[in-house]
């Protein structure tokens, strides 16, 4: 996957501004940058999530196995399919239960089959790291799990069908540090299956997990490279002075 | 221990204010109740409390009076009318809600709720101006006619085409009823969180998908208290139906016939009841109607608690 001269405009202004950024398959791309400088509205638009919203217009390119998502015709459903999204906030379903939250989107593509469903949930929360803890109460509702544990629901079901690219928009922000350890675990081995986009708030947690990083402030991608470059080594002195703190 | 800031006097006065104000509605409430079942004592006595409630003949010549005749008019009356107002009202809902864009939303959101601001004797007189006259001429008679050529067994269930009955009745008492549910449900949809849409969007879901697996399932709490509300209104509805059911103290025959709910009765006959035992039997009516609504209240409240989701969550 990767963009081409992104513009992400809310209204008048731009959000994102002329983004070109390659994400490497099987490998986790993280996004740093102080709060408002466009990472998650990027995030959103490599799915297409933006559509949901009337005053967003995106300029630009976004290729999925080189083909533009935003061409004419491209349904975005089928995009969302292949781009699966984790939020910031775990996001379960409150009426169904921790089996169901997994399979949603199995069902959405109509599969009934009991024993495929019952095969999927337990793979897709396997991987999320998440099987042994509830696979005695998968027909509990999915509500009465800790925060950490509703996360790696949304991860499980957005894993369940899946997806070729992961989005992860600041996954950890809201949780614990126990539970934030056992989803940066997780994306390790994640990765060995899909490609992973992730936004941080958390510099030592992008330093932690990702293979290559991209700084973005005001809008715009002010670098990008190999994660420990760009720690150790980084090229623009506003990286610079991010990555070590003197602002954001 | 009582905190230090409970004993400020102002809090003091307020308290205790509220608790007047409070308990004065409550107390209000049980001298209504009181009234009714008082006023009714009579009745009660006469027949009995269960045989007054399912007696069956309501006769101010012989005296004989029972409420079974509008307790069942008054039940399928509201849940015929709560049935055809059901899905029109969710529709609409979900179309002002999710489909429309903002200002065709926002307009016709509030059309629906002025529905709810009508008078219902201007109900009544549409009903008996515009919708008796159509559903004679056009669903009675023909049916009548078709009968009586075809099928003569019907007649007895179709009775005359006169266009007053329960039909129109029905019809009317959907139409005021639409926005009680439609409102109520446009609100929980509404409230329904961006985050949970915008999560089964992400799994590749189309509109109507997340309309259907998301937001329905995440409103139902507002959306069933929406149908409460709308079942509360049609059984308490007094004058349209009144103007145009009927006013037969017989059991209703059928959907077609003439009929009486235990409102429309007390309305028409209370002002010309002569003696006190027919008095006394329609304030019985009025008691056993006020049981109803708690009834029904009370059954909801409870179905409600186990449906809501989310904040809301009781």
């Amino acid at each position: 996957m990767e963009t081409e001269n992104l513009t992400v405009y809310y209204g008048k202004n731009a959000g994102v501004r002329g983004v070109s950024l390659p994400v490497y398959d099987r490998k986790i791309t993280a996004l740093i940058g102080p709060s408002g400088c466009g990472k998650t509205t990027f995030l959103r638009a490599l799915n297409r999530m933006h559509d949901l919203n009337p005053i967003v217009r995106i300029e630009g390119r976004v290729l999925l196995d080189g083909e533009d998502v935003y061409a004419p015709g491209v349904d975005p459903v089928v995009i969302r399919r292949r781009v699966g999204m984790v939020f910031q906030r775990p996001t379960p379903f409150p009426t169904m239960s921790i089996f169901e939250n997994v399979v949603a989107g199995l069902r959405l593509v109509g599969i009934r089959e009991r024993d495929r469903l019952r095969e999927v949930a337990e793979r897709s929360l396997k991987a999320a790291a998440l099987w042994d803890e509830v696979k005695d109460r998968l027909n509990d509702p999915a509500v009465g799990l800790s925060g950490g544990q509703q996360q790696r629901i949304s991860i499980a079901r957005a894993l369940a069908v899946e997806p070729e690219v992961l989005l992860m928009d600041e996954p950890t922000s809201a949780l614990d540090p126990i539970s934030t350890q056992a989803i940066e675990d997780l994306l390790g081995e994640l990765k060995e299956q899909v490609t992973i986009v992730i936004v941080t708030h958390n510099m030592q947690q992008a330093a932690r997990v990702s293979d290559r990083t991209a700084f973005f402030l005001d809008g715009e991608m002010i670098e990008f490279g190999p994660t420990e470059r760009l720690f150790t080594n980084p090229a623009d002195e506003r990286t610079e002075a991010y990555i070590t703190g003197r602002f954001g | 221990m009582r905190s230090k800031i409970y004993g400020k006097p102002g809090d003091r006065v307020f308290t205790a204010l509220l608790v007047v104000l409070g308990l004065t509605v409550m107390l209000v409430a049980a001298l209504m109740a009181w009234e009714l079942g008082f006023g009714g004592r009579e009745a009660f006595r006469a027949f009995g409390f269960w045989g007054f409630l399912r007696g069956t003949a309501w006769d101010a010549v012989a005296e004989q009076f029972g409420a079974w005749p509008f307790l069942v008019g008054t039940l399928i009356t509201s849940a015929v009318a709560l049935a055809l107002a059901f899905l029109p009202a969710l529709a609409a809902a979900i179309a002002v809600a999710e489909y429309a864009p903002r200002w065709l939303g926002e307009l016709v959101a509030y059309l629906i709720d002025l529905l709810a601001a009508l008078p219902s004797v201007v109900y009544g007189l549409w009903g008996i101006f515009v919708l008796v006259p159509l559903v004679r001429d056009h669903v009675e008679q023909p049916l009548f006619l078709w009968s009586a050529e075809h099928a003569p067994a019907l007649m007895g269930v179709l009775g005359p085409p006169t266009g007053i009955g329960m039909l129109s009745a029905v019809l009317v008492l959907a139409l005021m009823i639409v926005p009680y549910a439609s409102s109520l449900a446009r609100d929980a949809i509404r409230l329904v969180p961006r985050s949970q849409r915008e999560a089964m969007y992400a799994l590749g879901a189309t509109r109507w998908e997340v309309v259907r697996r998301v937001v329905l399932p995440y409103a139902r709490g507002g959306i069933f208290a929406g149908v409460i509300l709308a079942l509360a209104r049609a059984i308490g509805e007094t004058m349209a139906v009144t103007m145009l059911i009927g006013n037969s103290g017989q059991l209703p025959y059928s959907v077609f016939g003439p009929a009486a709910t235990m409102a429309s009765v007390i309305a028409n006959e209370f002002a010309e009841a002569e003696g006190g035992l027919q008095l006394s039997s329609l304030l019985a009516v009025g008691f056993l109607l006020m049981l109803l609504s708690l009834a029904v209240n009370l059954v909801a409240d409870f179905i409600l608690r186990r449906m809501s989701v989310g904040e809301g969550r009781k």
